[in-house]
């Protein structure tokens, strides 16, 4: 039994009150789930000892613009055990604030990837997602005084005049 | 240069201070190297024995600002990279020269973006720009050959009373 098989099936046995969303396109295998359990779900795949997901490759996220769950976070993982790639996605949770803004959160998964620190700061930089219980979540790209979130599909190519400025001539 | 026949005849010759300044100025130009991105590879070839730019009296590359003249900006210049550049010039003694080395330096290149400064004489006065992407070897050295041309033409009073600007620079060590 190959290991396709085998990470959904140990899912639904582990989890069984969580729904998954199972896709295999292109031999790639993707694997959808309620962002409430991204961290159990990670802590799983890295511990249990027949997968071993132990390498963070990436944490990132895509901006869907008009869709009601606007933005998907998004985590390439690596089994150096197995030579195995897995890519993990979840819906970051909306919220509105008393002011009407929209706020996206997820919860950070430092606790179980170190690398994740870095990474979740990237995704917090360009699509302007909150990763709660990040341990220094600032800006990793743009100036800290810098006020939007560039990869976002609102946010203009050629950037906002104004908001970056330069040093007097 | 026909000196020694001069001074093989007479033992002297006559010329003016400027002349003099000028001459030694423009043959003595020490580059500061703010290689940024991928033209520094080009501009660190032009240090080597092919191009060589100690013909040119410009073999020293200095990573201290305070001991150069001319800046050779190479490579991308991002808008939080563009306070480091300018800190760097302005710590630079006067008289002071500028390349920007490039197409992004010059233009902002193929990044057309929100991150890329448009072209560096948006905050720095540049005095020669070089077009490519990376420029050869041979067209930075061309753009040196412009620049002492344009110090040749200087006069040591030109110089007079420049003054450092006022820096606020804190010390780190």
């Amino acid at each position: 039994m190959n290991l396709k098989e085998i990470i959904p099936q140990k899912l639904k046995e582990k989890f069984q009150n969580i729904e998954f969303e199972i896709s295999d396109y292109r031999d790639e295998l993707t694997i959808k789930f309620d962002q409430k359990y991204n961290v159990e779900i990670c802590k799983y795949l890295k511990s249990e000892p027949e997968l071993e997901f132990i390498l963070c490759a990436d944490i990132t996220a895509v901006d869907w613009a008009t869709r009601k769950k606007r933005f998907t976070i998004v985590y390439n993982l690596f089994s150096l055990k197995n030579n195995f790639r897995l890519r993990l996605k979840a819906d970051a949770a909306e919220a509105e604030n008393s002011s009407g803004e929209t706020k996206w959160s997820i919860d950070s998964v430092t606790s179980v990837w170190q690398a994740a620190n870095w990474q979740e700061r990237e995704a917090y930089d360009m699509y302007g997602i909150h990763f709660n219980n990040h341990p220094d979540l600032r800006r990793m790209y743009m100036p800290e005084e810098f006020e939007y979130h560039p990869l976002r599909k609102d946010f203009p190519l050629m950037g906002i005049p104004g908001s970056l400025p330069l040093p007097k001539k | 240069m026909g000196l020694e026949s001069q001074l093989k005849e007479h033992g002297f010759f006559t010329t003016t201070v400027d002349a003099v300044v000028a001459w030694s100025r423009k043959n003595s130009v020490w580059p500061m190297p703010m290689g940024i991105s991928c033209c520094a590879i080009e501009m660190m070839a032009v240090g080597d024995p092919r191009y060589d730019i100690a013909r040119f009296g410009s073999e020293v590359m200095r990573f201290t600002p305070r001991q150069c003249d001319l800046m050779i900006v190479a490579g991308t210049v991002t808008y939080k990279m563009s306070h480091v550049v300018r800190k760097i010039y302005d710590q630079m003694p006067e008289p002071k020269w500028v390349i920007a080395m490039g197409a992004c330096t010059s233009s902002g290149g193929m990044y057309r973006s929100y991150s890329v400064v448009q072209g560096i004489d948006q905050f720095l006065p540049v005095d020669v720009y070089v077009a490519g992407c990376p420029p050869r070897p041979d067209n930075l050295l061309h753009a040196l050959i412009m620049i002492q041309e344009k110090i040749g033409k200087t006069k040591a009073a030109d110089f007079k009373n420049v003054k450092m600007p006022e820096l606020n620079v804190t010390q780190n060590n």
